[in-house]
């Protein structure tokens, strides 16, 4: 049995102007490799102008089973979105 | 030597390269490789086809790309035999991909000045790919040398297989007339800086550079290895057997 | 992602682990029925998790094994235009295998146990790939039939329930309405050539249509795990109805290239294109390893893999060599 490759998360700025977005994976032995292996992969048609690699093992993440506490409680700040205000409709520009 | 037989013969190069490496799609080390190295070998086709067609309008006798790559024999293709090389091993594959690529871009740079305005055009994207190609290969030759006892056996193998052709890579082929025009440079030109970056990355890639007899060579007067007749048996085969036919 | 994501991780220990199966099903459940997606991280069942890495492998597998029947043709290609659009879709296929084994991974499975289930035949691919490619006009069948019939397959699998798997696809449907086209354009260039070239057109269709009927499985009442994975959201219309659809579609651009299609039964009923008895027969023995090239696709992938572990050895104890250097 063969080394396997560690996984690398990909993540591409389409354009400028944008954000990182997460594309998915590819395996590759080191970081420098993960960046073009995810080049030819994820930019075959002109997708990107930039790609982030992060090994996938050094990602936290929230935990589904927290959603209710993590998420939840930001659902009843209704005063937090600007259309919980009501203006006379002869106001302009704010 | 005219600037038909230039532009051909640069043509084959990375027809022939093309050809060779596309062997390669579903056999690579893995997947990830698959596709790294379909990428390089559509770069390469992409440019010869471009410097065929380019050969095609230069000689104004109605041949187009495919008149060109398929109903050639032998003798006719003037590519350097470096590129018509057997893929071998992985080692092997990556040696000759590296050594072709880094010739081709020091090759390409300098045309990017050339008075010819389409080699002039094509050195501007070929360089840019070429680039990529040269660091693939030398990313590879690093590993390899510098990985495991096997894979450090295996890369100075393919680096000994195909050292002998390298010496082709420099030898004057090209017209002096073509040279003062500044259509292109003397192949010569190109070697110190080649073998400077060779030395560079076979050191720090813990390999040494082959102490191995030169072969003749000859592949731009159309004398190639016997490898060659196969490589064309099998791309022409299909155009040959259809005389006429639109694909 | 998230190899790591669906279990223990980086904050393995803080981990909060659901109160009970009851309650995640219920969640689960909720979630299903909001036509929500799963993501990776989420409870699901033993049975959704398991059914789905062995679609998705399978998918994945397809589209690995098929890189070789149309492979064998790049450096055949009678032109060069021809050998650069089969050189892009074949290497689109690898790509494509590549997304998929990302989604795979995202459920726990491996890359490299699904290499080895595949290599040792516990996992299965797309029973269309062991039919030999002998023609170049076979080429341009794959590509109108055994990709279109994928698509119509594989739409669907847009709006599958479990996220990664629907996000790949979304991408893997985006790319390959080329490779149908180009396989399309190619039959169509043959039906306007020579009288050759036409027979050789006729010839791949004759070949290649009943198979690719048969890629889109079983008919309904033999198909026993269609309405749990429908009820599950990973498969969104049954065999039969999918199969319509593609014979729906293909029968008019069959007019368009001038070729018959070999099946004397096939007949427009209320709209839809009615086709004669499917030879199942032939599908279950190709699925049992009768096909002409089970074996040699097997060998071929095994090949590539054993030949090239000490290519992954070495590349994995340079970035160990290295990275102990630097730290």
């Amino acid at each position: 049995m063969s080394t396997s490759w560690p996984l690398w998360e990909v993540f591409i700025r389409p354009r400028r102007g944008l954000s990182h977005t997460h594309v998915g994976s590819v395996h590759a032995p080191d970081a420098a490799f993960a960046v073009r292996n995810a080049r030819d992969l994820y930019t075959r048609r002109n997708e990107g102008v930039s790609i982030w690699v992060v090994p996938s093992a050094q990602i936290t993440a929230s935990s589904p089973d927290e959603r209710d506490e993590f998420f939840d409680p930001a659902a009843d700040k209704v005063y937090r979105h600007p259309t919980f205000y009501e203006l006379p409709e002869e106001v302009r520009h704010l | 030597m005219n600037r038909f037989a230039l532009v051909l013969g640069l043509a084959d190069d990375a027809l022939i390269a093309a050809q060779r490496l596309a062997e390669w799609v579903a056999n690579a080390p893995e997947l990830e490789e698959d596709v790294a190295l379909a990428n390089i070998a559509l770069d390469t086709l992409g440019r010869a086809r471009v410097l065929l067609a380019h050969a095609g309008e230069i000689e104004g006798a109605g041949r187009n790309e495919d008149d060109l790559a398929m109903l050639r024999d032998e003798r006719e293709f003037t590519n350097v035999q470096l590129a018509e090389l057997e893929n071998g091993h992985f080692g092997t594959t990556i040696a000759r991909l590296w050594l072709y690529s880094t010739w081709q871009l020091t090759w390409w740079e300098a045309l990017t000045s050339s008075t010819d305005e389409t080699l002039a055009a094509v050195a501007q994207k070929s360089i840019k790919e070429l680039r990529y190609h040269v660091d693939h290969g030398e990313r590879w030759v690093r590993r390899l040398g510098d990985g495991t006892e096997v894979s450090h056996e295996r890369m100075q193998d393919g680096l000994d297989r195909v050292w002998p052709h390298v010496a082709e890579l420099f030898t004057n082929w090209v017209g002096t007339d073509l040279i003062e025009q500044g259509v292109t440079v003397a192949p010569a030109t190109l070697e110190a800086r080649c073998r400077e970056r060779w030395a560079h990355v076979i050191n720090e890639a813990t390999l040494s550079t082959p102490q191995v007899p030169t072969v003749p060579g000859g592949g731009r007067r159309g004398i190639h290895t016997e490898s060659m007749g196969y490589l064309l048996a099998e791309m022409q085969h299909m155009a040959r057997s259809h005389p006429g036919a639109t694909w | 992602m998230y190899g790591n994501d669906f279990g223990p991780s980086a904050n393995e220990g803080e981990d909060v682990r659901p109160i009970d199966d009851a309650a995640a099903q219920v969640r689960f459940d909720a979630l299903l029925a909001d036509d929500e997606r799963i993501e990776p991280r989420d409870w699901m069942p033993a049975g959704y998790r398991k059914t789905l890495i062995r679609q998705i492998a399978q998918h994945a597998h397809s589209e690995i094994i098929g890189m070789q029947p149309e492979g064998n043709w790049i450096t055949r290609a009678p032109s060069l235009r021809r050998k650069a659009i089969l050189l892009a879709k074949v290497q689109d296929e690898a790509g494509h295998g590549l997304y998929l084994y990302s989604a795979a991974e995202t459920l726990g499975a491996e890359r490299d146990e699904l290499t080895e289930m595949l290599i040792t035949g516990r996992q299965r691919y797309s029973s269309i790939f062991n039919y030999p490619a002998v023609t170049w006009a076979d080429v341009g069948a794959i590509g109108w039939l055994v990709d279109g019939a994928a698509i119509v397959n594989q739409v669907p699998i847009c709006r599958c329930s479990y996220g990664p798997y629907a996000r790949a696809m979304i991408r893997i449907c985006k790319e390959e309405s080329f490779h149908q086209r180009q396989g399309f354009e190619l039959l169509l260039t043959l039906s306007r050539g020579t009288d050759h070239q036409r027979t050789m057109l006729q010839d791949a269709v004759d070949r290649w249509w009943w198979p690719s009927l048969m890629m889109f499985g079983p008919p309904d009442d033999a198909s026993p795990n269609t309405a749990q994975s429908m009820a599950w959201g990973i498969k969104r219309h049954t065999n039969d109805e999918l199969r319509q659809r593609f014979v729906d579609m293909t029968v008019p651009q069959a007019d368009v290239l001038g070729v018959s299609l070999p099946d004397p039964d096939l007949e427009l009923v209320d709209d839809h294109w009615r086709h004669g008895p499917i030879d199942w027969d032939e599908f279950n023995a190709v699925l049992r390893g009768e096909g002409a090239c089970n074996r040699q696709r097997i060998e071929h992938r095994t090949t590539a893999h054993t030949d090239g572990a000490w290519v992954r050895d070495a590349a994995a104890a340079y970035a160990e060599k290295h990275q102990r250097a630097a730290a």
